[in-house]
């Protein structure tokens, strides 16, 4: 597999994303594989922000350090990367701005303003700079000028006009970089897959499982699923509310699934800690819930607009007393879909908690995925209805009574945070309390897992392991390294661990850990649950993903001991 | 006691101390929902934690009873999901007013048809004697030794002032009247406040039923409840205490549920709908 990474840097509010929408539906149409992923400054305006886009001609879906074509938007916009650079990168941008640095690398300068002074100044930068990389990797123009009109109509032909001018004259600027890219096309790209972020396989996945009722309170990295559902709340019927704070939110979503929704909430690491009593009232109610926290790191407000993978304890424990949860972390985009799908099923069919932990690497990421099939997409609807003499926490030996809704059937539905009888009345009966406990401890016993992916070696002496966002990095890095001895377990099903597990672990001379955190907080409920332990343990915790060079050499040195 | 279809198991061991103002306003309770011919099976009791919260426990209808404070969230989203049913979000004035307290705001401000009960009597009962919010000034508390420093919370004059259409005051020791509002209430379409005192007999040694008796007096029947300054006004009146419709909009106010976009076009509940999978398949486009 070939790819390019083109890196562009610019201050926030300079409109970077319409660079990055247009070029990945370009690379998209025109039959390339694409991966993007950003890092941002907590503002809205200034500061220093990157997006790096690859460009392949095979499945890609990691950030790499290397840096082809790095083109500088703003001031001050290279220093940051300076170690990522090499004599081979290509540097472009406004001449004053390549100042910026005494790194030996190839400085091509971009008269940018020159050449849009007569169209109306730097305003028509970013279609200029698509106009570029549509030249530098062959693209099909035509598909770009139709993509532009869409995309400016509702402005005007002037302004329709003015950005294809731009775009012409990046497509002529490209001539004076010395990079021309041959990468093998698959015109059927254009049809069988789909450009979408991370946010957007949530927003997706959760239509699919019948999402209807989301009450959000706003707190990055969470909070573009809640405009997701918004701005498809009128098409799908989905009421979407941003509540006063999390408490309310996750109070609403316990609301409605009582009432017959199928709900959710997103949020961060931050604004989950104050759901937590009320997560604790879904295990005593025995209500579904699905939880998407967008983890970014902590303690306290952290880095607001960084990634971490730190919140897996949170998840994990959040919330007094004993009841079952589930928790899955997508690793892919298509997985994002589909757990987050998953998770509206399994939270109505057992009655419990599902969290989904994503992270702000994930969601701000945007690759190419083959099309979801959804005409099979049926909802099962876990309700039942009810009898005159109906009561919501009937023992069954499964532990999952039928759940009745208010306004269905001739029964009445009581639920009570209280520890109550099979009629949902408050109790103090120490028999009834203790049959209580075990009918909802038992009700996992037929989750069905979702395995862990096996990769790499079948015969393998060392396991790498990691779980939720850091799999394309992981799989990449073992790719590149090629060794025949190591295979690598990536987890999506973070909780319950899924009982192939043990076996997957115990077959391994030498496992390493992959995590985004300082503890190991993934390893430390492996060593828990399976009692047994890592030999090395790879963490990062600076609020940026790993590399896939980062992880060639510390799984490299891993391996060495 | 008349007989009403939301009668509980006449065995169930009601937990309440005797002679609590929480006795006679069950009875209200489950004749106004009788008169205003309610079946049990499309009313739900959505409650916190508390003396009051334990309400819901003795009428025969669906409760959703939560956590402390978080009562009317959870009604907002039940009336929203299912516009048909009849809500009631029901607590005390801690459970309400203090622990739920950014609620109570937010309630108000979005309005939907539903209707909040707050037994009032100025003091923590389930925790045993601690002031609340609208405990009066120097109040002495095995907490509040030196009796309560803060103002009391004026829930009639907070609602009014964010927009409330509705508010109102009641007695438990004037069961006519407290029926009567209680009524009209329920019926009102949008957000109806109903602040109810009523003694607590364990904790409350200052604002007992004798207390209240004196301390209070009825709205005359030329009452304007279509003013809301005169409204403020009237709320602000702390001794005695009116008691009545305070305010009731009379242009009418859509509700929340009213304006929201899934029932433009379709009013059924969201339980009863489904998602085409050719809709989806747009998602992939």
């Amino acid at each position: 597999m070939e790819s390019y990474s083109v890196v562009l840097s610019g201050e926030a509010g300079q409109g970077l994303k319409t660079i990055e929408t247009l070029f990945m539906k370009l690379l998209r149409q025109s039959g390339y594989y694409a991966f993007m992923t950003k890092e941002l400054m907590s503002r809205v305006r200034g500061g220093n922000n990157t997006t790096e886009l690859r460009i392949s001609s095979g499945p890609v879906y990691a950030f790499t350090d290397r840096i082809d074509l790095l083109i500088v938007l703003g001031k001050k916009g290279i220093r940051r990367l300076e170690k990522r650079l090499s004599p081979d990168t290509i540097i472009t941008g406004e001449s004053d701005h390549l100042s910026d640095t005494n790194v030996p690398c190839r400085k091509i300068p971009l008269p940018v303003q020159e050449n849009l002074a007569d169209l109306g100044g730097t305003l028509y930068a970013n279609t200029l700079v698509s106009g570029l990389l549509c030249a530098l990797f062959s693209c099909s123009p035509e598909t770009a000028y139709r993509l532009i009109s869409e995309r400016f109509a509702k402005k005007g032909t002037d302004i329709v006009e003015k950005n294809k001018a731009a775009f012409e004259r990046g497509m002529k600027l490209a001539e004076t970089i010395p990079l021309r890219a041959s990468l093998k096309k698959d015109e059927t790209i254009a049809t069988r897959f789909k450009a979408l972020s991370g946010t957007e396989a949530v927003g997706i996945g959760a239509l699919a499982g019948g999402c209807n009722f989301i009450a959000s309170y706003p707190m990055s990295p969470g909070t573009g699923v809640l405009a997701f559902m918004a701005s498809h709340a009128d098409k799908y019927g989905v009421i979407t509310e941003q509540a006063e704070d999390e408490l309310s939110a996750l109070n609403m979503e316990l609301g409605a699934w009582y009432a017959g929704a199928r709900a959710m909430v997103t949020t961060s690491g931050g604004g989950f800690a104050l759901m937590t009593e009320a997560l604790s009232l879904a295990g005593c109610i025995e209500s579904p819930a699905v939880i998407h926290i967008a983890q970014r790191p902590g303690p306290a407000t952290g880095l607001p607009t960084r990634t971490e993978q730190g919140d897996l304890n949170l998840a994990l424990y959040a919330g007094h007393g004993d009841f079952p949860r589930v928790i899955y972390a997508p690793g892919t985009l298509q997985e994002g879909v589909e757990l987050a799908r998953r998770a509206f099923d399994t939270a109505d069919k057992f009655q419990v908690p599902v969290i989904l932990l994503t992270d702000q690497y994930f969601l701000d990421s945007e690759g190419i995925i083959p099309k979801i099939d959804f005409t099979q997409n049926h909802i099962t609807q876990h309700i039942t209805e009810t009898a005159a003499d109906y009561r919501r926490y009937a023992m069954t030996p499964s532990g999952i009574s039928p759940r009745g809704i208010p306004g269905y059937g001739k029964g009445i539905v009581r639920v009570d945070s209280d520890e109550h009888t099979d009629e949902g009345l408050i109790t103090e009966d120490a028999d009834v309390r203790t049959a209580m406990t075990d009918k909802r401890m038992r009700k996992l016993a037929q989750l069905q897992d979702v395995e862990p992916e096996l990769t790499g070696s079948g015969n393998y002496e060392t396991l790498v392991v990691g779980w939720g966002s850091t799999y394309g990095a992981v799989r990449e890095a073992l790719e590149r390294l090629g060794r025949k001895d190591i295979a690598f377990a990536h987890f999506s099903q973070v909780y319950p661990v899924p009982k192939s597990a043990k076996k997957l672990l115990a077959r391994a001379k030498r496992k390493i850990l992959i995590e985004d955190n300082v503890t190991g907080q993934f390893g430390n409920l492996i060593r828990q649950e399976l009692l047994t332990d890592f030999d090395t343990r790879i963490l990062k915790y600076n609020g940026m993903q790993f590399s896939v060079e980062e992880l060639v050499q510390k799984i490299g040195e891993a391996v060495k001991l | 006691m008349t007989k009403t279809r939301f009668d509980c198991d006449p065995d169930t061991d009601i937990a309440w101390c005797p002679g609590c103002g929480n006795y006679p306003l069950l009875a209200i309770l489950k004749e106004a929902l009788e008169e205003l011919d309610i079946d049990p099976s499309q009313l739900v009791i959505s409650s916190g934690i508390g003396q009051a919260a334990k309400m819901p426990q003795y009428v025969h209808s669906n409760f959703f009873n939560g956590l402390h404070g978080r009562a009317v969230p959870v009604a907002t989203a039940i009336k929203a999901v299912n516009p048909s049913l009849t809500v009631i979000a029901e607590g005390g004035d801690g459970d309400m007013y203090g622990e739920g307290g950014n609620h109570f705001i937010h309630v108000i401000r979005r309005n939907p048809d539903i209707t909040h009960l707050v037994h009032d009597n100025m003091v923590y009962g389930l925790t045993q004697g601690q002031a609340s919010p609208t405990s009066p000034r120097g109040m002495k508390t095995p907490v509040q030794t030196d009796g309560v420093i803060a103002e009391p919370f004026n829930p009639l004059a907070a609602a009014l002032s964010i927009g409330a259409p509705f508010v109102a005051r009641a007695f438990t020791g004037d069961a006519e009247l407290t029926k009567t509002i209680i009524k009209e209430a329920v019926r009102y379409k949008g957000y109806a406040l109903v602040d109810i005192l009523d003694p607590c007999v364990s904790f409350n040694k200052t604002n007992t039923f004798k207390w209240y008796k004196e301390h209070t007096y009825r709205l005359t029947d030329s009452w304007d409840a279509s003013d809301r300054m005169k409204a403020l006004e009237k709320a602000f009146e702390s001794d005695p205490l009116p008691l009545g419709i305070f305010y009731r909009r009379t242009d009418r106010k859509p509700a929340f549920e009213e304006q929201l976009p899934v029932y433009v076009s379709d009013k059924s509940p969201l339980w009863t709908r489904s998602r085409p999978p050719e809709l989806l398949a747009e998602l992939m486009k």
